[in-house]
């Protein structure tokens, strides 16, 4: 061990020893850093008494006030539902007209409309309903699939569509006519525009001659003599401008020969009547209700 | 007797019968690749062993006198590797911010999605350049502060080469899909077996050249250098439990289930923070500091009581990382208090970096090396302030699974690990290579610039960010209804995602500034630069500056 020597610049011996030509200074350890450590130290000792903390042979200590993460969880949920069941035991006793004519009911259910939407909904139909490409229908137009009241809305909302959970979901299957073999590839392709002819946009008029009858015997019978399609069953309306998988001749030809179906699931049992409601009510306020 | 050249023979020819025979058996592409790696490095070290030879240290021309009589040539290898891995991760750090601030930028590869490459950008910056940075100085330390050469220098080599394999399997595993699904410790079961191997041959390298010291005490550095690589062997053995589900297979599950699992990764996890990246850092803080400031350290005393504090107290804060979740509730209390705890040992290595600057304070004006280590040891402060913070409940259930914690973890990873490990680098280069100084200090100024800028845009860009997120995630409306979709959390969070990819361009234009300024003082060029500069110490300078009268 080395010689204690004095730092001249700040006057503090080191510890004598020296490492590479490191030394130590002997300098007492800062009051506040001191301090500090026992206040932690003191924090931790009284926060240990409060909280649930000293694991023991068969349960743990549970502190003085009792606390724990789950019962502060069960405690905001009562209250926030003792909060709201003012409205929702309303709105549980009311049919969908009266919660739309009542306009507290109706604030009501837009709100929670709104936000179980969000939670629930917007990851298909998107955060503003305005729905996505490859199938998710838009829900702020009046272009209904299943139909736009509000019991229709509710039931689809209630048992989904297509799904196999619920076995009172909404079902429809178009065919597949061209892989199926039902129609040849020319026919579909006629059919393709006999399509874009009911909104104008048909670039081969023979082929729209050639497609009527077509349609008639293999189409008409779900999307009508005019293409307005039936939202009992599910056809959609060929005639707007809003298609689910895409409006060219390619993608009207695509969904013909080998069609695609959407599928819902169903919300009734995981969600409660009561907000499905509210959701129903929440939809066909968006814009589009009949 | 055997001769040491048989037994060499031997050893290789069986382990590379062995990995071809494991590779050929293989039950998926990613084993049988690795052990062809194997088999090959083994086949190369077998006909190595028929004409020994020494390796030849890299770079050109001798160390500088007083590193002769230690080893070097594995801590030259050790320097390059740090530099390039440093380079490396901050690239792939840049790629997978802009993978969440543009997510076309996954390339619908499944190579290149950002599942797979966030771990190598974590991998690549704790354990390829943190990891190589911390082997290296350790043994550049310990041979110094003790006064002996390393106790094996084939040791040495095999330890530093099979960590950069395991770097190499690592990385190269999770490109292809393998992954535990275990934060920080992805590598699959035979992965870690070979680290453990690396790891144990560290151990006992470190600790044969500490017990071969000349010095009576040891110094504080080697402590903490200690301390992190006995925990981590600890950690990782632990973590790693696993089963394999065949011996010739990549797949392994885990030997916990449940909230034990839970627990066990983030006793882990939280514990790689404190000795992989606290007390190995620190490590490197007390013997880097006081070398280049010239300066005693601060206090002894301090150094001894938050050693000790640290070490007692970090290994109990995992569970803060598991508030409100299954966790039971006192196990979610321990991990808090032992955190909030932990505040005043953590601070006491800042204090004791800061204050061994008294005294030569005047230098961090003209010392870029100085001021990134000073700003390495602030940016440590505030980490450590901000980690028992965020273990009180109450904080953390706002700060929870939000870019806050990403950003708390960068301002100690880009701020205090990255800024301490570029002093290291900046101190050591010179040395090793023999040079009179480094190429260029006007390039260290720029580095420091443009990584504290980096810094700074990237954090201050999550704290917004991810107090921001928590806050929408919990906003509720008069009715009690929440008000936002998480798609529109995450719409939010967009223009605070830009900031975060150019705060960490900076950063990475700030690496490859070192990796030019290393390049050119391994090859001895010297850049002609304003006169302030020359004052700062390097390897032929005065011995300790004089006070002033």
């Amino acid at each position: 061990m080395g010689e204690k020597q004095v730092d001249e610049i700040t006057g503090v011996e080191t510890t004598g020893h020296e490492w590479d030509g490191v030394t130590e200074l002997n300098n007492p350890m800062p009051k506040w850093w001191v301090n500090l450590f026992y206040a932690c130290i003191a924090f931790a000792g009284v926060y240990v008494i409060f909280y649930p903390a000293i694991p023991m042979i068969n349960d743990h200590t549970r502190g003085l006030l009792g606390y724990s993460a789950r019962g502060e969880v069960a405690e905001r949920i009562a209250a926030h539902s003792e909060m709201q069941s003012v409205w929702k035991d309303r709105i549980a006793a009311a049919s969908l007209e009266e919660i739309r004519e009542d306009p507290d009911l109706f604030n009501f259910a837009l709100a929670s409309g709104a936000a179980n939407f969000a939670l629930n909904c917007s990851q298909c139909h998107g955060s503003g309903a305005a729905g996505n490409v490859g199938g998710f229908p838009n829900l702020n137009d009046d272009d209904w699939l299943w139909g736009g009241d509000l019991e229709s809305i509710y039931t689809t909302i209630a048992h989904g569509v297509r799904n196999e959970d619920d076995p009172d979901a909404r079902f429809s299957m178009m065919p597949a006519y061209g892989a199926d073999g039902l129609l040849s590839r020319a026919e579909i392709r006629d059919v393709a525009q006999y399509v874009m002819n009911f909104s104008g946009r048909a670039t081969d008029m023979e082929a729209v001659e050639r497609a009527a009858e077509t349609w008639e015997y293999n189409c008409a019978a779900c999307h009508g003599d005019d293409g307005r399609g039936d939202t009992d069953l599910g056809a959609p309306n060929l005639t707007d401008a809003i298609w689910l998988y895409g409006g060219s001749a390619e993608e009207i030809f695509n969904q013909v020969w080998n069609p695609r179906h959407g599928v819902m699931p169903p919300w009734l049992e995981r969600l409660g009547d009561t907000t499905v409601k509210e959701l129903a009510v929440y939809v066909h306020a968006l814009g589009g209700g009949e | 007797m055997v001769s040491l050249q048989a037994v060499k023979l031997t050893l290789f020819g069986v382990a590379t019968l062995f990995a071809l025979v494991a590779a050929g058996r293989a039950q998926d592409q990613m084993f049988a690749f690795h052990m062809m790696i194997f088999a090959t490095l083994a086949l190369i070290f077998f006909f190595r062993s028929f004409k020994p030879r020494a390796l030849t240290p890299l770079g050109v021309g001798p160390a500088h006198p007083s590193e002769e009589r230690y080893e070097i040539s594995v801590l030259r290898f050790g320097l390059i590797a740090t530099v390039f891995w440093g380079c490396v991760g901050f690239l792939m750090g840049v790629i997978v911010a802009s993978q969440l601030a543009w997510p076309a930028l996954n390339l619908d590869l499944p190579w290149t999605t950002f599942g797979r490459l966030r771990p190598v950008h974590t991998s690549a910056v704790i354990f390829a350049f943190g990891g190589t940075a911390l082997i290296t100085t350790s043994l550049y330390v310990v041979q110094r502060t003790s006064g002996a050469p390393l106790w094996s220098r084939n040791l040495a080599w095999f330890v530093m080469l099979g960590y950069q394999l395991f770097i190499l399997l690592a990385a190269s595993s999770y490109v292809m899909g393998g992954s535990q699904s275990r934060e920080y410790a992805e590598p699959e079961w035979y992965i870690d077996l070979w680290l453990t191997v690396v790891w144990v041959a560290y151990l006992a390298l470190f600790l044969g050249t500490l017990f071969r010291r000349k010095e009576p005490h040891i110094y504080v550095a080697n402590w903490f250098y200690l301390a992190f690589i006995v925990t981590v062997a600890m950690l990782h053995v632990v973590n790693n439990l696993a089963v394999p589900v065949s011996f010739f297979g990549a797949k392994s599950y885990s030997a916990f289930s449940g909230v034990q699992d839970a627990l066990t990764q983030w006793w882990y996890g939280h514990n790689a923070v404190g000795f992989f990246l606290t007390a190995g850092f620190l490590g490197m803080m007390y013997y880097f500091v006081p070398k280049q400031a010239e300066r005693p350290v601060y206090s002894y005393r301090l150094s001894i009581v938050h050693f000790w504090a640290l070490i007692f107290l970090y290994i109990w804060a995992g569970p803060h990382h598991l508030h409100y979740t299954a966790l039971p509730n006192w196990a979610q209390t321990l991990g808090m208090v032992f955190s909030i705890m932990l505040w005043m040992p953590s601070w006491g290595g800042m204090i004791n970096g800061l204050m061994t600057l008294s005294g030569a304070w005047d230098k961090l004006r003209t010392d870029p090396i100085i001021r990134m280590m000073v700003a390495a040891i602030a940016f440590y402060g505030m980490s450590t302030f901000e980690g028992p913070l965020m273990s009180i409940r109450a904080v953390n259930s706002l700060s929870h699974y939000t870019d806050w914690t990403i950003g708390h973890v960068h301002s100690g990873a880009l701020g205090w690990v990255g800024m301490i490990s570029f002093g290291a680098v900046y101190y050591m280069a010179p040395r090793l290579w023999g040079r009179e100084r480094l190429y260029s200090l006007a390039m260290v100024s720029w580095h420091f610039w443009l990584a504290t800028a980096g810094i700074v845009l990237y954090a201050s860009a999550m704290w917004v960010s991810g107090i921001m997120q928590g806050l929408m995630w919990r906003e509720t409306n008069e009715l009690g209804f929440l008000v936002y979709s998480f798609a529109e959390t995450v719409e939010a969070m967009h223009p605070f995602y830009v900031i975060r990819v150019l705060g960490g361009v900076l950063y990475l234009l700030g690496g490859l500034i070192m990796a030019w300024n290393i390049w050119k003082t391994i090859r001895g060029d010297v850049r002609v630069e304003a006169e302030h500069y020359t004052t700062v110490p390097g390897p032929v300078s005065a011995p300790a500056a004089t006070p002033a009268e």
